[in-house]
This record gives structure tokens, C-alpha cells and sequence, in this order.
């Protein structure tokens, strides 16, 4: 018998060129009198997508999703879905339903009469709504809720509730906004995958705004990283996370350790940088793209990070400090080393032994060491 | 028996500084809670016994106008005479039961009228613009501002035959001969309307600005039309404005006796007028006595109606 030769398919719709996008932002802007809250976006989400709008507060990434609903008019730009151009549809005529931070529940209904309220507008037949209410309010596991108000549930089950009360309308996307945002840490730790499981089985695209990069990374098959209304970098977690195109996301997704310098050396998969704060040069394993002498940013991940306290032999990427602060954060602990220009680094270790022999302390003089392969080169 | 703990055994305690602190603490508490309630046992409750001392006596031409209900006859015998006619009176003529009738038509159709005219202002108040919010509910209070009584007079130079109104209609041409609008039971409702609106618009703008707009996103995003939003989602999220608003307008104008007076005609019977007429033209202190019981009663049925709805909504929203 032959094996299966073929791999799983991956689910990259964005890598391929004959893939249609589901939701096509185009050169979208939205001022409100001088302040840009978004600018020029362009942005396409695929069918069956979890896409994820990052940003911290005031990025413009829920005005971007308004916009998406139609409770915003872009000010310049166009937005379709499914070829349609929405400009001028209204909230309730798109193939669109939203999760609202807030959850919005019609607090006079009960959870039954919520979640069929988008079927009854539709003048769905009742014998229809009542199989749909049931069908969704198991999926969200609510069955046994149905005839409570909203007010006698628990901020979890409010969720779950609004949750239910899009996806019987079964839209082409459903927008969340911050729906974590209102649950305890550990709730929100195993919502996340639930929400991820209940997306993959009703295969419907999700477009989600949040500030929480854990939240994001976890669930998102793309995430959108926006800053000051425009989107920065658009990727997977593991691009974002690993190879970040800019400053701005190298930082703001988990920590980073940047180096300002000027290219030396440019080959084909290795570029030297002369770091004139370390005092030493750093060699990346790729080539940046620029001419020697260009201002760049060197960047390394705290855990990509040895620590040891001999001096290693080949001094490549090699810099010497003292740790300065250890925040002990159980699974792992980060170490905060000053290196010797005042400059302080953070190192990420993994605690794999009970014993704290042999861990650092408070003004070891130690060794951080990377690999090349393991930092990277921002162009300013 | 012994004693098992020293502190049973020793002298009783003098009251320590924290036992002073609470028990001050408890007497401060309700002495705090004294005034209202000696406000209303003074100005509520002594009055209304006084009153309903009244309706069970029978008149009389002296001063007070009516026997004293408690006598003493001879030796040591206190003489209760109970009168129970004034309330049977109020039964046997139509008068009365035809004056409680019609004002309560006339304060449940002004209600009906109030509701009308109140929601959709305090509606559009509500979601006017917040920095013009303030000012549009001060025009709404502005009115309180000239006495009531004045306010009255202006309609009656309004409504009258050779008033306002009328003046305006014949320039026109609409008309040819004056209406006769001062004097009916239109002008009562005129009246009534145009004084108790702002306590329809108050509860009402209330209950609409705190609703969470984000209701009304949800319920476009669902697939509602605006129009059938504020069917389903504002209107009976307002129900408790509504049903405040109501109770402020209806119970005071079933009592109403100036608006009547002077804007109705004669045949406006209103239960008011009733008790006016009872008391200073016919001088029947017992009968009025037993009037304003009467009406009392029939108003507190409503309050109550109304404070069971508050109770079992505040208990819904916890």
C-alpha cells in the first residue's frame, strides 16, 4: 500500500497568487477633523482566515474593524467582500455580523430570544430559528441557559452568548473586538483555543481586534500589526515574532534586544555591523539589503541568548556584563545584564532544574553570546 | 457552678470607648433618619387622620363646621358618634361617581397625549449632540420658572374667543366665526398636556440617554432596519421611563383642580372642582372630607401599581 507521498496541505492562502481574497481593503483612510485614526491601509483576508488586527491602544485597529461593519465610512479607500464593494451598504445589509467588546446584549431577551434576533430579521421561519438557536447555543455549550436574561449570566457565558447570537446568522466573516478583553486570565487562556476549535468547524472568516500579543500569536493564522493607523508588517506569528520588519514591531511583539549601528561588511548571508556603543562589531547571518555605511538595528531575542560565565573562545558576538536584575517567573527567568557601556540586555533562560546551583546571581560577571543566525538587521 | 472564665467573675464593665462609638453611632444613624419621617408624620399623616377624623362627622352651621366625632356624655362616658353617610352619600350620588369617572379619562387621555408628544422630544434630547443636551432639557424646565398660575392665565387669553388662537384663525381665513375653544374639555387637556409634559420628558430622557448605544450597533449589525430597531431594542428598553412618566402625569392631574377651574366650563366635572365646590360653597366639611379619602385611596392603587414595577424591574437588572 502506498503511503500518502503528499504533505497536509498548509493553509496559506495568502502565498498563493490564485487564491481570491474574501475581504479586500483598499487605500483606506479615515480622519476624524485633523486626527488620522487609520491611513492607507491596504489589507486582504482570505476565506477560513483567523486574521488578527495588534495594536495597542489608539492605533486605529477598531476603527478599522467599524469601518469593516459599516458603523465608519472609510474618508478614501474602498472596502469589498466577495467582490462586493460595501461602501455604500449599510450595517444591515453585509454578510457581516460583530462581536462587540461590550457584548451588547439586548438586556429585555432572553439568551434564546438573542441569539435568534438576527435570524428573526431576516423573517426566517420560526420552526427554523428554533432548530438554528439550539444548534449554536450547543456549539457555545449555552443550551442550558436559554431562558435566562443576559444579566443572570456570568461575563464568560455573556461571551459565549454573544458568540452564539453571530454565528446563527452563519456571516461570511464575523468580527470580535477584544473579545477576551472582559475575562479572568485563566478563562481567557482556554477560550482562546475554543474559540480557535468552534472558527475551524464552522469555517467561517474571523477578523479579530486586539491589544494582547499572547492572544493574538495564539490564535491568528495572520496577524496585522498596526501602529498610528497604519499597518506595520502582516504576517504569521512566527514571522512576526522571528523575522519583524521594522523597529517598531521588533518591540512590540515580546522583547527585544536592538543595537544601533553602521554596516561594515555586506555579503550575500552575512553582514557586519559596527556597533560603536558595544564597541565591537556583530555579524548577522543575512544579508540586509543595504550599502556599507548605512545606519541599522541589530536585533536579538532574549532566550536566542547564551549566558556563561568563561569567556568563550571565538569572540563572535560576544558581550560582557554584570546581571543587574533577575525577574524569576517560574518556567523561565530574565535576566537583566549591564553591559559594560551602561547599556542593559535582557536574557531569557529556561529553568530545567529544581536546584539553583550553578543558576546566576545578583553581580555575576558573565558572557552573552549569540548565534549569527539567530539576530537580525532592521533597516531604519 | 464555678466560674470558668475571669471575665464572668469580674464587675460588670463600664461601657468602653468603642461600645460609646457604636451605640453613638446607632442613635446617630437614625437620628440622621428623624427629620423626614417626623416631616411627614407632622405634615402627612396628623393632617390626613384630621381629615379622615372629618369624614366620619356630621356637618353643622357653627364653627368648626361639623359635630366632633369624640363627646363626652355625662360620666365617664366617651360618646363616639361614627357618621358613614358621607361615604354612602358618595356612592348614592352620581355626582361624585360621574366626577371620579371623567377625571380619570381626562388625566388618562392627557397621559396618552403627554407620552406622545414627550417621547419623541425626549428622545431627539437624547441623542442630540452632548454639549446641547443641557440647554434643550433647561428650555424643557424653563417654563417652572413663571408661576404656574400665570401660565394658566396666558392659555385662557389664548384659547378664549376674541384670544390669540382664534384672532390668528380668522386672519387666516380658516375660520369665520371664533371656536369656542376657552371653557370645554379641549382646553382642559390643552392645559393639562402643556403643564405636566416636562414630567413625561425628565423620567423619559432618563431612561434613553443612559441606554447603551452599542444596542442599537448590535441590532443594525443582526440585520435590523433602524426603524424596527427602536421597536425591538429603544422602545421597551424605555418601558420604565415610560410607566415613571405616566404615574407623574396622571396621578397629579386626576387631583387637578385649577386647570379645570378655569380652563373648563361648567359641565368639566373633575373631581377636584367636586371637592372645591364641596368645601367653600357648600361648606360640607364631612362630605369633602370624605372626597379627598375617597380619591386618596383611588391614587395610591396606581402608585402602588407602579412601585411593584419599579421593585421587580430593579430586581431583573441586579
Amino acid at each position: 500500500m502506498a503511503l500518502p507521498s503528499a504533505k497536509p496541505q498548509v493553509f496559506a492562502p495568502w502565498n498563493d497568487p490564485e487564491a481570491k481574497p474574501l475581504i479586500r481593503i483598499e487605500g483606506v483612510s479615515k480622519s476624524f477633523g485633523d486626527f488620522h485614526a487609520v491611513n492607507k491601509v491596504d489589507l486582504d483576508i482570505y476565506p477560513g482566515e483567523f486574521f488578527s488586527l495588534l495594536g495597542a491602544s489608539g492605533c486605529g485597529k477598531t476603527t478599522l474593524l467599524r469601518m469593516l461593519a459599516g458603523f465608519e465610512t472609510p474618508t478614501e479607500g474602498r472596502i469589498s467582500i466577495d467582490g462586493v464593494d460595501m461602501t455604500s451598504i449599510p450595517p444591515y445589509e453585509r454578510p457581516i455580523n460583530m462581536m462587540f467588546q461590550s457584548y451588547a446584549l439586548f438586556p429585555h431577551m432572553t439568551v434564546a430570544q438573542n441569539v435568534a434576533f438576527g435570524l428573526k430579521q431576516d423573517r426566517v421561519p420560526k420552526r427554523l430559528i428554533g432548530n438554528k438557536v439550539r444548534e449554536v447555543l450547543d456549539l457555545v455549550q449555552m443550551s442550558r441557559f436559554a431562558e435566562r436574561k443576559p444579566q443572570q449570566l456570568s461575563g464568560g457565558q455573556r461571551q459565549r452568548v454573544a458568540l452564539a447570537r453571530c454565528l446563527a446568522k452563519e456571516p461570511k466573516v464575523l468580527l470580535l473586538d477584544e473579545p477576551l478583553a472582559a475575562l479572568d486570565k485563566k478563562l481567557r487562556e482556554q477560550t482562546q483555543l475554543e474559540l480557535v476549535n468552534i472558527q475551524d468547524r464552522v469555517g467561517i472568516t474571523f477578523v479579530m481586534v486586539t491589544h494582547d500579543q499572547e492572544e493574538a500569536m495564539t490564535m491568528s493564522a495572520r496577524i496585522g500589526v498596526m501602529n498610528a493607523g497604519s499597518i506595520e508588517q502582516i504576517g504569521t506569528p512566527v514571522e512576526i515574532y522571528e523575522y519583524p520588519t521594522t523597529t517598531f514591531v521588533a518591540d512590540f511583539i515580546g522583547t527585544a534586544n536592538m543595537f544601533d549601528g553602521v554596516v561594515s561588511l555586506e555579503e550575500q548571508n552575512r553582514t557586519v555591523v559596527d556597533c560603536s556603543e558595544l564597541e565591537t562589531q556583530l555579524t548577522v547571518g543575512h544579508a540586509s539589503g543595504v550599502a556599507v555605511g548605512a545606519p541599522v538595528t541589530v536585533m536579538v531575542r532574549p532566550e536566542k541568548m547564551t549566558v556563561q560565565r568563561e569567556k568563550p573562545d571565538p569572540r563572535i558576538n560576544c558581550v560582557h556584563g554584570v546581571v543587574s536584575d533577575i525577574a524569576y517567573l517560574g518556567d523561565i527567568s530574565i535576566y537583566h545584564v549591564r553591559l559594560e557601556s551602561g547599556r542593559k540586555v535582557q536574557v531569557a533562560l529556561t529553568n530545567l532544574r529544581h536546584t539553583s546551583e550553578q543558576r546566576l546571581t545578583w553581580d555575576d560577571e558573565v558572557y552573552l553570546t549569540w548565534h549569527p543566525a539567530n539576530s537580525l538587521v532592521l533597516v531604519q | 457552678m464555678t466560674a470558668t472564665t475571669p471575665s464572668s467573675t469580674a464587675p460588670h464593665p463600664r461601657p468602653g470607648p468603642a461600645l460609646r462609638a457604636a451605640l453613638l453611632r446607632r442613635w446617630g444613624r437614625a437620628l440622621v433618619g428623624m427629620p423626614p419621617y417626623a416631616w411627614l408624620l407632622l405634615f402627612f399623616l396628623i393632617p390626613f387622620l384630621i381629615v379622615l377624623k372629618i369624614s366620619f362627622s356630621e356637618p353643622q352651621a357653627a364653627i368648626p363646621p361639623y359635630v366632633p366625632l369624640f363627646s363626652w356624655a355625662g360620666d365617664q362616658i366617651l360618646q363616639i358618634r361614627l357618621n358613614l353617610g358621607n361615604y354612602g352619600y358618595l356612592f348614592s350620588d352620581e355626582l361624585y361617581v360621574a366626577a371620579y369617572l371623567n377625571s380619570l379619562k381626562i388625566a388618562g387621555i392627557s397621559t396618552v397625549f403627554c407620552l406622545l408628544i414627550g417621547y419623541p422630544m425626549a428622545y431627539a434630547i437624547a441623542r442630540a449632540p452632548k454639549t446641547v443636551r443641557n440647554p434643550l432639557l433647561m428650555l424643557v424646565v424653563l417654563p417652572f420658572w413663571t408661576s404656574f398660575l400665570i401660565r394658566v392665565y396666558a392659555w385662557m387669553g389664548i384659547l378664549k374667543n376674541e384670544g390669540l388662537l382664534n384672532s390668528f384663525l380668522l386672519w387666516t381665513g380658516i375660520i369665520h366665526a371664533p371656536l369656542q375653544m376657552l371653557e370645554t374639555d379641549f382646553a382642559v387637556y390643552v392645559g393639562i398636556v402643556y403643564s405636566y409634559l416636562p414630567f413625561m420628558i425628565l423620567p423619559l430622557y432618563a431612561t434613553l440617554e443612559k441606554m447603551d448605544l452599542s444596542l442599537l450597533e448590535a441590532a443594525a449589525d443582526l440585520g435590523c432596519r433602524p426603524f424596527r430597531a427602536f421597536l425591538n431594542v429603544t422602545l421597551p428598553l424605555s418601558i420604565p421611563g415610560m410607566v415613571a412618566g405616566s404615574m407623574l402625569v396622571f396621578i397629579p392631574a386626576v387631583g387637578e383642580f385649577v386647570i379645570p377651574d378655569l380652563l373648563g366650563g361648567p359641565d368639566t366635572l373633575m373631581i377636584g372642582k367636586v371637592l372645591w365646590s364641596e368645601f367653600f360653597d357648600n361648606r360640607d366639611w364631612p362630605a369633602a372630607s370624605a372626597v379627598a379619602v375617597a380619591m386618596l385611596v383611588l391614587l395610591v392603587a396606581p402608585i402602588m401599581v407602579f412601585q411593584h414595577y419599579q421593585n421587580k424591574t430593579s430586581e431583573a437588572g441586579r
